[in-house]
């Protein structure tokens, strides 16, 4: 296997402050990679670092290609979709605007219309509320929207932000296994941070540790489930 | 604060330098600096600069005003130019049909916009942003109309105005008029400086300040967010009252155009260029107000606007923030950059 | 009974010019979440482009679809030039801003075509129109049907084309934006230029009635402002009605109520405005804004 995201030596900062001091982590083509992490470690701060969000050295190669520095609207064209913290909906938009836009860059009519009848299929209830504005959604509703807004871009690896954020535990199961089926059936590559950490360890192959700004364990998911100081912190068991 | 009572000799840390620096002596001596080298310009300046000057801390008096309300407690008026110019009316009406003594004239066109800006804060306190900008932009537009309305004429003079005499220095001091009213400015000015600090360092300027960022927050803590914004509301009135009352007795002479609402609009840019929330950015403003213009008339006699226009946009991009904000900046700079090169001589190997 | 009607009708054609401007100012908060007060500005300047270019023998349609394009580049430029440096700033920085182009292009003008007041001439025909007893400017008719025809093109536009679907999410949140692959400062740029565009319509529709004269938009962009915020910001429609409402509302107070005059009649008007907004204050249109903590 072959590394889609490849992220080497990466130091983010806010003004003065470091947030991110030498992360190395990368996401295989077609793998699910969850990044594990108490409040405030710079998980969120990753994320964004590879969406040209934050200053960031180092490298992040994608596909073979530099893309730190490159400007964030042309790295989502080269296929990364971003479901951000706090889900970055356009509360004026109607939820079919929104979707629209998730698939502004992309040419191909039909490909985009098979794409937007299919997370109709993922999220039903999309299909109900289609003229309604957004910031009207319940917090889960919109949680769905903003994962099936970064579907519609059709892309290559996902950048999911804490996607079970605010809904409830049976919404939360009913959200992974879409997850799954995305990448198994359309071999999307996934980097997900995420709070409920059994949930990302049983859906992840492989997992990292962070803390404070730096990896301080990786491996397996299998592995890093087994581990005890992990499962104390994280899992609570 | 333990740091303010350190001094300078027995500063040893780069820390407790910055404390130092960033404490209360480097105010009140810079303010004190301030204070006689204004104190002094009467020596040197004509008579007509003196005059100029004057204006400047009469506008910085209604900046103030209007600080505390736009700055402080975020609620936006583009009228206070007709606070402006019930101050100086009140004045000028008092003076010319009554006699008043100037002094009490003030005093009373304080009062009358402080009730004024009071019952206007009240229904403004439904509404918000660019609808109070409306509502405001309102009252400016209203202002010169309704002094030059024929049924109030009798008051106002109309159009024509009301000409009022120039007051001589009393109890026999050896100033001219124009000298002396520098110094009433200046004292007043002074005056209205600490009471603003005041206002703002305590409690109310920090419940002012919950009311602007966060207002339901605010609300839940228990602060009667209703009453302290009318009151500002008043209160910032007042100030803008007290400076049109200074600005009719300085000028002699009030006029419905001398209160459109390009006094209104002065007054925001004012703020803005001087520093939003920053004290002694009103000091600035006024400068900006009162002199700007006038170099702007000097560089293009043609389109002296246009250069006033590309003042204001370059001023802007260079300092949105303000003229306080940069030089909050700058100073902040100043200390980092010294502590920085301090830590090198003190520890080289350290980065 | 009569003479209510012609009131009234002579209050709706001076209601439409504001109705028009309210809708661009609407429009282009739409696209830039700008309030322009400079918007008017622009407009008068880009109608001396077209007298420009129709005293220099341009016929009038030709000029007019020219100013157009000029002043579309023109908005493009500005927003290129100056405000993309203070879209992250305070919002009453960027007002300032505003204040200072405002004054140059009022400025500017009066530098190049003098504060004398021009004749611009109509593309319509001169016989008034009569319906029973009541006689329509032709004028009036044509520069509120021209003005609909563009406001009804920009509403399809923002509404049907992912261009302007992109333009107005990059006006709601350019983060989120970005996200999607959107280039923002473009975005941005043209929301400006059809703005400008907006407005240059707007002129040359009024200058025929006003006059044209460095002056002549100010007062028109405060009722403008203040149709717009009575029937609400948030409201396309509402713009129009509140701008109709106050050239109404405005004439019938000047010519009914003895004591009003022509000297008090807009102060009447923004007082009966400011009095609704105390009742609803998003406007009688405007959607409430939720806010959180
Ligand atoms: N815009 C910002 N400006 C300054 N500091 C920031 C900013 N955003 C984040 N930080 C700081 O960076 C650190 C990492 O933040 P980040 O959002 O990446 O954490 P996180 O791991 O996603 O936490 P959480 O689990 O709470 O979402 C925190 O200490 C935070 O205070
Ligand atoms: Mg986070």
């Amino acid at each position: 296997m072959s590394a889609l995201l490849q992220i080497s030596g990466l130091e983010a900062q806010y003004g003065l402050t470091k947030v991110l001091h030498g992360v190395d982590c990368r996401v295989e083509e077609g793998g699910i990679t969850t990044i594990l992490g108490a409040n405030g470690a710079g998980k969120t701060t990753l994320l964004r670092a590879v969406c040209g969000m934050v200053k960031t050295s180092g490298s992040i190669l994608y596909a073979g290609q530099r893309i730190d520095g490159k400007a964030t609207e042309d790295i989502v064209r080269l296929g990364i979709g971003h479901v951000p913290e706090g889900r970055g909906t356009f509360v004026a938009l109607t939820v079919e605007e929104n979707l629209r836009l998730g698939a502004y860059t992309r040419k191909e009519k039909n490909k985009v219309a098979q794409d937007y009848e299919r997370v109709h299929r993922y999220f039903p209830v999309l299909l109900q509320r289609r003229q309604q504005q957004a910031g009207t959604l319940s917090g889960g509703e919109q949680q769905m929207l903003a994962i099936a807004r970064a579907l519609m871009l059709g892309p290559k690896l996902l950048l999911l932000d804490e996607p079970s954020f605010g809904l409830a535990p049976i919404v939360v199961l009913e959200i992974f296994e879409i997850m799954r089926t995305v990448n198994q059936e359309e071999g999307v590559s996934m980097l997900v941070v995420e709070q409920n950490a059994s949930l990302a360890l049983n859906l992840a192959d492989h997992a990292y540790v962070l803390e404070t700004g730096r990896i301080v364990l990786d491996g397996p998911a299998e592995e890093i489930r087994g581990d005890d100081a992990v499962r104390r912190s994280y899992i609570g068991y | 604060m333990v740091t303010s009572t350190v001094t300078p000799k027995t500063i040893k840390s780069p820390a407790a330098r910055t404390a130092w620096l960033n404490g209360r002596y480097p105010r009140v001596a810079a303010m004190a600096v301030v204070l006689v080298v204004a104190a002094s310009l009467p020596l040197v300046m004509s008579d007509y600069r003196l005059f100029q000057f004057t204006l400047a801390y009469i506008y910085a008096i209604a900046l103030l005003g209007l600080n505390l309300l736009i700055g402080y407690n975020g609620q936006f008026s583009l009228g206070h130019g007709a606070f402006f110019a019930i101050g100086a009316y009140t004045t000028a009406i008092m003076i010319d049909r009554w006699d008043i003594g100037y002094g009490w004239t003030i005093i009373a066109a304080g009062a009358i916009c402080l009730v004024v800006g009071f019952l206007f804060g009240i229904p403004a306190l439904r509404i918000e942003g660019m609808y109070l900008a409306l509502a405001t932009l309102a009252l400016a537009l209203a202002t010169p109309q309704f002094l030059k309305y024929h049924l109030f004429e009798g008051w106002t003079g109309g159009v024509q105005g009301i000409v009022i005499d120039k007051p001589e220095a009393p109890f026999g001091l050896p100033l001219n008029p124009d000298q002396w009213l520098y110094f009433f400015t200046l004292a007043i000015l002074l005056l209205a400086f600490v009471l603003g600090w005041n206002l703002v360092r305590g409690r109310t300027g920090r419940a002012l300040v919950a009311i602007r960022d966060h207002r339901i927050a605010a609300q839940s803590m228990g602060i009667n967010t209703a009453l302290y914004k009318s009151l500002i509301f008043g209160v910032s009135a007042l100030y803008t009252g007290v400076a049109g009352a200074l600005s009719a007795i300085v000028i002699q002479f009030v006029a419905p155009d001398s209160f459109t609402l390009f006094l209104s609009i002065f007054f925001v840019v004012g703020i803005v260029v001087g520093g939003l929330g920053s004290i002694t950015g009103a000091i600035y403003g006024g400068f900006f107000i009162q002199f700007v213009p006038n170099i702007a008339d000097a560089i293009s006699q043609a389109a002296p606007w246009a250069i006033y226009g590309i003042f204001l946009i370059v001023f802007m991009l260079v300092m949105p923030l303000g003229i306080a904000g940069f030089l909050a900046i700058l100073w902040h700079r100043l200390i980092m950059g010294r502590l920085a090169s301090d830590g090198n001589e003190g520890h080289p190997t350290e980065t | 009974m009569e003479s209510f009607l012609q009131q009234v009708v002579s209050g709706l054609a001076t209601g439409g010019i504001y109705a028009a401007l309210a809708l661009a100012l609407v429009m282009i908060y739409h696209s830039t979440n700008h309030l322009n007060f400079a918007q008017g500005e622009m407009a008068m300047f880009s109608t001396y482009i077209s007298w420009s270019l129709i005293n220099a023998g341009v016929p009038y349609w030709i000029a007019f679809f020219a100013t157009l394009v000029i002043a579309f580049a023109g908005g493009v430029v500005i927003e290129r030039l100056i405000i993309r440096w203070v879209e992250d700033a305070p919002v009453l920085t960027v007002v300032i801003v505003f204040i200072g182009l405002l004054m140059i292009f009022n400025s500017v003008a009066g530098w190049i075509y003098s504060y004398d007041i021009k004749v611009f001439p109509s593309p319509f025909p001169d016989q008034p129109i009569q319906i029973g007893t009541l006689y329509l400017g032709p004028h009036d008719v044509g520069a509120i049907a021209v003005t609909l025809i563009v406001l009804a093109i920009l509403f399809l536009f923002f509404r049907y084309t992912s261009l302007g679907l992109a333009m107005r999410a990059a006006a709601e949140n350019p983060e989120s934006s970005r996200l999607v692959g959107i280039r923002v400062g473009r975005m941005l740029g043209m929301g400006w230029g059809l703005a400008a565009l907006i407005g240059a319509v707007a002129g040359m529709m009024v200058a025929p009635i006003v006059f044209l004269d460095p002056n002549m938009m100010a007062g028109i962009l405060i009722y403008a402002f203040a149709g717009a915020m009575f029937g609400g910001i948030s409201s396309p429609g509402g713009a129009v009605f509140g701008g109709f409402f106050l050239g109404v509302t405005e004439n019938l107070a000047g010519s009914y109520i003895p004591f009003i005059g022509n000297e008090l009649k807009l102060s009447v008007a923004l007082v009966i405005i400011v009095v609704v907004l105390l009742v609803r204050p998003s406007g009688i249109f405007g959607k409430v804004t939720v806010s959180r903590v």
